[in-house]
């Protein structure tokens, strides 16, 4: 764990990526390759499953500091992050112990399933053995949460520089579904794990600010709608057949109504699309409520399967006939997948996301514009000759979506946010007018800069009206812009509706709370909006 | 029913019996100071007390005022009130203030700090019947390290950034903090200074306070002029053309606040070192049962948890409200 606290107090303790990646090198080359493996699995979101829950570690915690349950709520709620916040509660260690980071996780693995007596036994132990960052570490563990501000790409520049093997490759190599516990870091960087369902890293589009102008002769480009469903990559290889999230989870067992699609096409098929909750009456998506009732299951009852069946519709061409064609123009990988699907039965939960043709910007701003009745966010624009490339790379494919729904709201409450934002009151309640009253409609904690973060922070300190634990009640006096892509009617919601993606646009100082928006003018766009 | 010696109003804390305010924010007629920052010594006041070494920061702060001063323990009868003033251990020259009217004494803790630091007189318990504590950092996560550990690492991080010909620029409170860095960091060479630390350091030096030697930092100075100094500048210049001129430089700020990762990682700072002029945990709840006293007020700071707190270990408690808010506020926070 020393060697580990150690990076992680390199890569804590700056914001430069040139001395991120530096650190993480070193470590690739120096520390026990079994806590290689283990660090390149956390930073990759690969955790060993929590051996004990969080209600058992705020109370062992309490009862380890001495203090009352209450008092730990408190700390909780000033530091923002739970396994800090038990590391700053306890008492100095008394022992040390000197653990690698792979016998403290196989430590954990090994407690899954134990009785309440010997997880906490150990846990307390190991809280008393342990110097600070150390003992951050270990709860961070427990807690399963882990990031330590390392992106993808800095993770495997780092492995590439230590041990030679080029970026690209790596970044495949570390996809897919392999096992830390039982790999070798030389299998690991070999490729040797990752098995037959193994995917490829997403290619990520950036959002386009200003019009398409810009991106300069139409032809050089494709359109296509962008979908508001779960970005997925369906693998077809002989024996394996996986569908991923862009999330690198595992998510074939969630859409069992997508399993057919294992019968009919060619193994060495790979495609990246959008699964959708699919209205067969209109034969266009649902909107992405319905999906996200799918989302949360393991299982999904039959209800559910009927009233919201999945489909794929697919972007792009990763993998044919068990050739790797990500470096052909993404012209070409489309009319390869055309001719895969054209030879699907028209019945299946698949189909290509169709391509908008456009001779001009302006006649596809116009398109664009229809986004909404289509179910789509707005459209995506790539490159006629882009490869599949990994990650987040500027220039070759935009999304440029449709500007959001607005309306002014006045804030009600106000709580504090957690980690980088403890101590600071970021996370809204916002209510509009519905007659004589003030009816909460949604929360938003995005859009706004540090600065005014700050200030309405103050704010809140001065003008508390009420407390609720954690949440203040403020007077209904300062008014935001809430931008939101959609809205749905939800009985669950005292304002009957829902919205989707909101966050703050801007603080609107001009505005007082005379000037807001009513509950009638958002429940008219529930007409209006898909 | 014992006469409330101290009462607590809009423009502060107020003792009937000797007419006078202690730290008050809005003017009144005499004010009595515990110390120099700028939340406890405000503008306005008709006269004002503090200790013989709080005072000349707070000329030097305040311009043309009335002032007296007094020594500490040395004793004053101010209406039908004794006072006196005693060390805090939280910058040179702050104070707890002892009122005691007719056989009752309360103290007002001001600002205080338990752990020694070599610059600022050592805090002194003083007996009473009621306590107004602050409480800054008045929940169980701020635990500080004994000062000669932190100042090991500020050396080590110095040393690591010189290897690379880098200078170290510490963001530090003009006056107390950057003082106590000082006298720990100053036997390894002039540490330079910004103009605002300067002229604290210069006021605090004038008293007689063994300081070592320090260099301003004026145009003429830069890294090449001196490879791989330490500079310590106020936390508003963290990041800005002040020490663009030092660069290549690493920055941190020194502060309590920074034993809270969120809050460092909110002030854009890799680096941080937790190093503060108020009590932690274990000095509050260390130095309100040296007072003997069985009512406590607090003030400035996590006061909701804490009083409850206090509560729960026996204590009549309760709440002074200030004009700064009643919640630790580590962005408009000065002297942590």
């Amino acid at each position: 764990m020393n060697r580990f606290a150690t990076l992680f107090a390199a890569l804590d303790g700056t914001t430069k990526t040139g001395a991120k990646t530096a650190a993480l090198a070193d470590y690739f080359r120096a520390a026990p390759e079994p806590d290689r493996v283990w660090t390149v699995a956390l930073l990759t979101g690969r955790r060993p499953k929590r051996a004990v829950n969080s209600t058992e570690l705020r109370l062992w915690a309490a009862e380890a500091a001495g203090i009352p349950d209450w008092l730990f709520e408190e700390s909780y709620t000033v530091v923002g992050d739970l396994a800090e916040t038990i590391a700053l509660l306890l008492p100095p260690p008394s022992t040390h112990a000197d653990l690698t980071l792979d016998d403290a996780i196989r430590g954990l693995i090994r407690l899954t399933g134990q009785p309440v007596e010997a997880r906490k036994a150990a846990v307390l132990q190991a809280w008393t053995q342990l110097p600070a960052t150390e003992r951050f570490l270990y709860n961070k563990l427990l807690t399963g949460g882990f990031r330590m501000g390392v992106a993808q790409g800095l993770l495997t520049r780092a492995l590439a520089q230590a041990t030679g093997v080029e970026e690209a490759t790596l970044a495949h190599r570390l996809m897919g579904d392999w096992d830390p516990a039982s790999i070798t870091f030389p299998a690991l960087i070999a490729g040797d794990a990752g098995g037959d369902a193994r995917p490829y890293p997403f290619a990520l589009a950036s959002q386009l600010e200003s019009g398409a102008e810009a991106l300069g002769d139409p032809d050089d480009w494709r359109a296509e709608w962008k979908w508001d469903g779960i970005r997925g990559q369906l693998v077809i290889r002989p024996g394996a057949f996986a569908l991923w999230s862009r999330g690198e989870e595992l998510i074939t067992d969630r859409f069992p109504d997508l399993a057919p699609l294992a019968d009919f096409l060619p193994p060495g098929t790979v495609i990246d699309g959008e699964i959708l909750a699919w209205d067969t009456t209109r034969s266009a998506p649902h909107p992405f409520a319905q999906l996200q009732k799918r989302i949360g299951r393991k299982t999904v009852p039959k209800s559910l399967l009927t009233e919201a069946p999945a489909k794929i519709l697919a972007y792009d061409l990763l993998e044919h006939l068990g050739r790797d064609i990500r470096d052909q123009p993404f012209a070409a990988r489309r009319a390869r997948l055309a001719t895969i699907l054209s030879d699907l039965p028209p019945t299946l939960p698949l189909a290509a996301s169709p391509l908008i043709a456009f001779k001009t910007w302006e006649a596809l701003a116009q398109t664009r514009a229809t986004a909404r009745t289509e179910g789509a966010e707005g459209v995506m624009l790539k490159r006629a000759a882009s490869p599949y490339f990994q990650g987040r790379k500027r220039g070759d494919w935009w999304k440029w979506k449709l500007d959001p729904f607005t309306v002014d709201a006045v804030m009600l409450y106000a709580q504090a946010g957690h980690g980088r934002r403890a101590n600071l009151y970021t996370d809204f309640t916002f209510g509009v007018r519905d007659g004589n009253e003030i009816v909460p409609f949604t929360k938003a904690y995005s859009g706004l800069t540090d600065a005014e973060f700050n200030e309405i922070t103050r704010w809140v300190q001065k003008n508390t009206l009420e407390r609720f634990g954690p949440v203040r009640k403020v007077p209904a006096e300062l008014v935001f812009e809430i931008g939101f892509e959609g809205i749905q009617a939800s009985p669950r919601h005292k304002s009957g509706i829902a919205l989707r993606f909101p966050r703050m646009i801007r603080w609107r100082r001009d505005k007082g709370v005379a000037d807001i928006d009513t509950l009638d003018s958002l429940r008219a766009l529930l007409t209006a909006a898909p | 029913m014992v006469a409330q010696v101290l009462t607590f109003t809009d423009r502060g804390i107020y003792c009937p019996a000797g007419d006078f305010h202690i730290d008050p924010w809005r003017p009144v007629p005499r004010a009595l100071v515990t110390h120099g920052h700028s939340d406890h010594a405000r503008w306005g006041m008709s006269a004002y007390l503090a200790t013989h070494q709080a005072l000349p920061v707070i000329r030097k702060r305040l311009g043309q005022i009335t002032a007296e001063s007094i020594a500490y323990g040395e004793i004053r009868q101010i209406g039908s009130a004794t006072v006196s003033f005693h060390p805090a251990g939280h910058v040179p020259g702050s104070a707890q203030i002892r009122v005691t009217v007719a056989g009752e004494t309360w103290v007002v803790s001001g600002d205080y700090k338990t752990e020694p630091d070599g610059l600022a007189e050592a805090f002194e318990p003083v007996p009473c019947h009621a306590f107004i504590s602050e409480c800054t950092f008045g929940l169980p996560i701020f635990r500080w390290e004994p000062q000669p550990r932190v100042i090991a690492r500020i050396r080590a991080w110095w040393a690591a950034n010189a290897a690379q010909g880098k200078t170290s620029i510490l963001g530090a409170y003009s006056f107390g903090k950057a003082q106590r860095l000082l006298a720990g960091l100053g036997d390894h060479g002039p540490i330079l200074t910004h103009g605002a630390v300067e002229e604290m350091t210069q006021t605090l030096r004038d008293q007689g306070y063994p300081l070592p030697p320090t260099i301003r930092v004026t145009p003429e100075i830069t890294a090449k002029t001196h490879p791989g100094a330490l500079a310590i500048a106020p936390p508003s210049a963290l990041g800005s053309a002040w020490s663009a001129r030092l660069g290549p430089a690493e920055e941190a700020f020194v502060s309590g606040w920074m034993a809270v990762r969120g809050i460092r990682r909110r002030r854009g700072l890799g680096t941080g070192f937790v190093l503060s002029d108020h009590a932690d945990w274990p000095g509050l709840n260390d130095a309100i049962r040296a007072t003997g006293a069985h009512r406590v007020f607090v003030t400035h700071g996590y006061t909701a948890p804490f009083r409850h707190w206090l509560e729960t270990q026996g204590y009549e408690a309760g709440i002074v409200e200030t004009q700064f808010g009643d919640e630790a506020e580590p962005e408009t926070e000065v002297t942590a």
